[in-house]
């Protein structure tokens, strides 16, 4: 196995329809209008020379390699910045050609350090590449260019800058760095930061983090892409420096959030020396965030559980047990509890952050093997309105676009999302298209990156109070129904028009007028007017929305609302609009798609349907249950109430991410046998008593369903520590309890998934190794899958128009709780934390922080840094705050990485009224100085050190 | 010793100037122009606030700001005195003028002298070549020097 090899092309690819032909090196080439002699010429198989290009940013034309002689014009121009002529005649190769290349080539390695040994390079960078293939036989100038000589090594020399390590994943050596300006650009054009530049001229010209800073202190978000963009060993993976290159590759998809990026593990044996971004995956396009690039660190963390562990009580310490005795002692406890408390007592929870076939597995064991519904997925907790909303109004419970589609849009609307944080890769996407000239409404209660940073600046921020946004979005849809601004072609060649014309008098009702809405939601009537007629006038018009819209108790209303405001405006069934939920997980989507909920069977298919169970009873020999299980909150509940009593919980800590902490606590506490199948002993394995250890992305061949339906492979680039992949623990399990399952491979289990499901009859392993990767649906329909949904018509029909009335959610500010608190999460860390909090990215987020505005924390006698005490009345907790006026006065924000700070002690049991999704994004609270953890704290943390004991092993706990 | 302003009262400072002039096409040198001409030169507190204000980021001020010669990160002499070394100059015998001004004001260039009466700096081209050699007094362009030239500017700032 090598390295997957991508071929650089030089310059990006044009897009123009015109088609020029021309000839390089003899060689007949076809290539678009606009397209650069270097990239023709690769594409024609002739590779030239060059530094300062690459085709992930545009041309530059500063290095002088590049050059060519072209037929009938002077001098040698630079074939990046040259574009193709129709019948032009290029030699890339000549006398004059090689002798000025050399002659370049010089001049750079004159202050080039390549025997540096205080920062010895690879070797093998590209500089040292094409040095080697220009074929340098003289260095005229010597090599102690005054850039790269330390002081004290013979000289004193003010231009030497020593090396910046600070970064906890990547060095900074000046003295290797051939200022070509790739990463500065890289960081404008691919990340849309702007943290780099170069500063000085002539010889004292230096690539430089923010002002002369080190790249930790400046805005450097460490996404990678000048990592990534470095010609030269100035800009390197610390981990390829200290292991070397390395000498595998496999295409792989990352398993944090789910923008679903494509990556090339790159391996040297069993070990990954980094993960680089893949420019054919059509989900990232070859850009990546921290996260996915950097922090895969927790994979061989030493705190990560590799032996099956079990326990009489929690209060007992661990017991490390074979795999056959956890798994037996697992199934008889389940057969016992069903046996003695009904066959609805035990049931199971799939994970978002497993893949396909481990998900289909699990709600398979569950629905087979303990021949009840009660699964349920975390998803519950996230988009489950999305599923609900979008499958009510289109017929499909999943985002309408391709991330490409970004690139058509005119309007973006974000509501309540961050995606600069949450889905760093897709918002580098959608800022290079704001670059551009696109229109940005931002919908969110906090002045997010996207609201206002670097060359980005939303056209109208809606600063709503939270739990106003269904207000919010039906007032948009007033103004785009009284100002005549609805598009009714579309509404009536698509939708429903008697619903339209219900929907039409119900939101044209005074109260739902800006003016009306403003006096609840704090959002200036004209904001809300000029954020209506853009989006309905401004030409494509999507919206992508997140979490700060479904988790809400009208978290399935909103949704709604948003899918009426596209059909409204005619937004949906082509490039550019559509209605797109930024999915949290690496797989949630595929969680969902899988059969993951208590109602449903894989594909949607409510359990009801007797032709769908039918299905599935032959193929698995089973009568299965017609009524649907419970929920997650509902088998808490009825734990509490003593009727649940065992539960297997896959890749997934509850008690951390769900609501109302205590509760959850509660729940799991009142069960006899909690089985938790994760990586590390999360939260959640504080109550458990069987702990299965689980494999991690990279250690497990399956696929995942990104955000845009897209499903992606995931490939196996080392053997399981833990011994098992998820999918063989969960299929021995089955086999302890009996079942016949005998699955070789997950190809297996997804032709089982692909027989069984309508969208996805088309898919398979070689059909994906084939294509890359395909969006459902896919079968004969649409034999390579579904970009865009709803061309021509909606999948349900016609498209539905239902009411969206606003109600007040009942966690209401008083004078007890005053404020309210929101969540969110941040860049650098991940949900629970569980992964990220294991790797170097802490350094960036070590602790949540509390975001409280200047007037409130004034009235509170509160400064910076001071800790304080969160309360609202489900509980309580401390943190330190952090005076800022991102937050709106009376609004207070939060991030739910650290296990320490327990979030979700203080959110209520509030939900979605659809599908019970919590209510984390408002809790009504109040905020006073404090002195240090509350009690609640205390007790958790001694009852979390307590619970992590393993017999004969120091504490494994965090 | 020039008292150096303090950081809120630098941003308070930038951001009238920078009130002034975001209207502007192009605004950030005409900015920092200003903001030189305010402080005598380009305080680094004043720098993230430039960024915020025209909503670009603090490294491409930086790059701006140190791209060019002309803008200071640290207060000047009372007199700035600017010489050609420039080719047309050259020619003319600016190197002669060039160390005999050294010699008279103490300082070589890039230098302030101890009383802080003068900085010296040189200038590639003021676009007076038919006057050359050349150089410049607080803004105010010299041509022709020799030495009666250098004693009148040597006057000029000891006074």
């Amino acid at each position: 196995m090598g390295l997957v090899h991508e071929i650089d092309f030089g310059t990006p690819a044009s897009t123009s329809e015109k088609q020029v032909t021309l000839t390089v090196d003899g060689k007949t080439i076809t290539v678009p209008e606009g397209t650069s002699i270097m990239r023709a010429s690769m594409e024609a198989g002739v590779e030239i020379p060059k530094l300062c290009a690459t085709d992930m940013v545009d041309a530059f034309g500063s290095c002088r390699i590049c050059l060519v002689e072209i037929d009938g014009r002077g001098g040698t121009p630079a074939s990046c910045t040259t574009p193709v002529g129709e019948g032009m005649v290029v030699h890339t190769q000549s006398e004059r050609l090689n002798a000025i290349r050399r002659g370049v080539m010089e001049l750079y390695v004159s202050d080039h350090p390549s025997g540096w040994n205080e920062t010895a390079g690879t070797g093998a960078s590209e500089f040292d590449k094409v040095a080697a293939e220009i074929g340098l036989t003289e260095v005229r100038y010597g090599v102690e260019g005054r850039n790269h000589v330390a002081p004290g090594n013979g000289s004193l020399n003010i231009d030497y800058i020593a090396r910046d390590a600070s970064n906890p994943y990547f060095t900074y050596d000046a003295a290797q760095c051939i200022v070509c300006s790739r990463c500065v650009r890289a960081c404008e054009e691919v990340q849309g930061t702007f943290a780099l530049t170069i500063e000085g001229r002539g010889f004292e010209s230096r690539v430089s983090a923010g002002m002369h800073q080190s790249f930790l202190e400046s805005e450097c978000v460490s996404c990678g892409a000048c990592v990534q963009a470095c010609p030269t060993d100035a800009l390197r993976e610390k981990s390829v420096l200290q292991k070397g290159m390395p000498e595998s590759s496999t295409v792989t998809t990352c398993a944090y959030c789910g923008v679903g990026c494509s990556f090339k593990a790159e391996m040297i044996g069993e070990e990954v020396i980094r993960m680089v971004p893949w420019k054919d995956g059509k989900a990232n396009r070859g850009h990546s965030c921290v996260k996915g690039r950097f922090a895969y660190g927790y994979a061989t963390h030493k705190e990560r559980i590799l032996n099956p562990m079990i326990r009489e009580k929690i209060s007992d310490p661990w017991r490390e047990v074979t795999w056959e005795e956890a798994l037996a002692h697992t199934a008889k406890e389940f057969r016992r509890l069903q046996y003695q408390y009904g066959r609805g007592a035990i049931g199971g929870i799939t994970s978002s952050r497993c893949t396909n076939e481990e998900t289909y597995l699990v709600q398979k064991l569950v629905r087979q093997g303990f021949a009840n519904n009660n699964v349920d997925t975390c998803a519950r907790v996230c988009h489950s309105p999305t599923g609900y909303g979008l499958g009510q109004t289109y017929g499909t419970s999943a985002g309408t676009q391709d991330f490409d589609s970004v690139e058509h849009t005119d309007v973006a609307m974000i509501i309540g999302a961050n995606p600069a944080s949450a889905h760093p890769v897709f918002a580098s996407r959608l800022k290079k298209r704001l670059r551009k000239g696109a229109k940005l409404i931002v919908i969110d209660p906090r002045r997010t990156e996207m609201v206002k940073s670097a060359h980005i600046e939303a056209s109208h921020h809606l600063a709503l109070k939270p739990g106003t946004n269904v207000a919010i979005v039906t007032s948009l849809a007033h103004v785009v129904v009284t100002e005549g601004l609805f598009d009714e072609k579309f509404i009536r060649e698509r939708c429903d028009w008697s619903e339209f014309q219900d929907y039409a008098e119900f939101v044209s009702d005074p109260r739902h007028s800006p003016e009306e809405v403003e006096k609840l939601s704090g959002v200036p009537a004209e904001t809300i007017r000029g954020a209506a007629r853009l989006y309905a006038t401004g030409g494509n018009g999507a919206i992508y929305y997140g979490l700060g819209v479904t988790e809400h108790s009208q978290g399935s209303t909103t949704v709604i609302a948003i899918a009426n405001l596209a059909m409204l405006t005619g937004n949906i069934g082509r490039k550019g609009v559509g209605v797109n939920p930024l999915r949290g997980q690496n797989n949630v989507q595929g969680a969902c798609d899988m059969g993951s909920f208590p109602h449903e069977l894989p594909g949607y298919r409510h359990i009801s349907g007797d032709t769908v169970r039918d299905i599935y009873d032959s193929l698995w020999g089973v009568k299965l249950d017609d009524e649907p299980g419970l929920r997650i909150p509902n088998m808490l509940d009825a734990a509490v109430d003593g009727t649940f009593k065992g539960i297997y919980i896959q890749g997934e800590d509850i008690l951390q991410s769900d609501p109302d902490t205590k509760h959850v606590s509660a729940g799991l506490e009142a069960m006899e046998c909690v089985v938790v199948h994760d990586l590390f002993l999360n939260e959640t394995a504080n109550y458990a008593h069987v702990f299965l250890p689980g494999s991690t992305f990279l250690e497990k061949d399956g696929t995942f369903t990104n955000a845009e339906r897209r499903i992606n492979r995931v490939r196996k680039v080392m053997a399981p520590k833990n011994g098992l992949a998820d999918w063989e623990v969960t299929q021995k399990l089955a086999q302890a309890m009996g079942l016949k399952w005998n699955y070789q491979h997950p190809s297996e289990i997804m032709d089982e998934v692909a027989r069984t499901t309508p969208s996805f009859a088309n898919v398979s392993y070689d059909f994906l190794d084939k294509m890359g990767s395909v969006q459902w649906p896919c079968n004969d329909k649409a034999p390579e899958g579904t970009p865009i949904m709803h061309i021509g018509g909606f999948v349900r029909g016609k498209g539905k128009f239902i009411r969206t009335e606003y109600v007040a959610t009942d966690e209401k500010t008083g004078p007890r709780f005053p404020l309210l608190l929101t969540t969110g999460r941040i860049l650098s860390q991940y949900n629970v934390g569980a992964q990220t909090r294991r790797t170097e990215n802490v350094v960036w987020h070590d602790e949540d922080r509390l975001e409280i505005h200047p007037h409130d924390a004034e009235n509170r006698g509160l400064r910076d840094g001071d800790w304080v005490r969160l309360v609202s009345r489900a509980g309580e907790t401390t943190l330190r705050a952090l005076v800022t006026d991102r937050v709106s006065p009376g609004v207070v924000y939060t991030t739910f990485h650290h296990p320490d700070t327990q979030a979700n002690v203080i959110t209520t049991d509030f939900s979605d009224w659809a599908t019970n999704c919590p209510e984390y994004k408002v809790t009504a609270v109040q905020v006073g100085a404090s002195n240090g953890p509350s009690e609640w704290q205390e007790d958790y943390e001694a009852l979390a050190k307590r619970s992590r004991r393993i017999e004969g092993k120091m504490i494994a706990a965090e | 010793m020039t008292m150096q302003p303090a950081g809120t009262e630098v941003a308070s400072r930038t951001m009238s100037i920078i009130d002034d002039l975001k209207g502007l096409e192009g605004p950030l040198l005409p900015i920092l122009h200003e903001i030189q001409e305010e402080f005598g030169f380009v305080p680094k507190e004043a720098l993230p606030v430039i960024a915020e204000a025209l909503n670009i980021s603090n490294a491409e001020v930086h790059g701006v700001v140190t791209f060019y010669h002309d803008y200071r990160n640290h207060p000047a002499g009372r007199h700035v005195l600017k010489v050609c070394r420039a080719e047309a100059c050259q020619s003319m015998g600016g190197d002669a003028i060039a160390a005999q001004i050294q010699q008279r004001l103490g300082i070589g260039f890039h230098e302030t002298a101890k009383d802080n009466s003068v900085t010296l700096e040189p200038v590639y081209c003021l676009g007076l070549c038919a006057c050359s050699p050349s150089a410049m007094l607080d803004g105010e362009v010299i041509g022709r020097l020799d030495a009666d030239k250098i004693d009148e500017i040597v006057e000029e700032i000891r006074r």
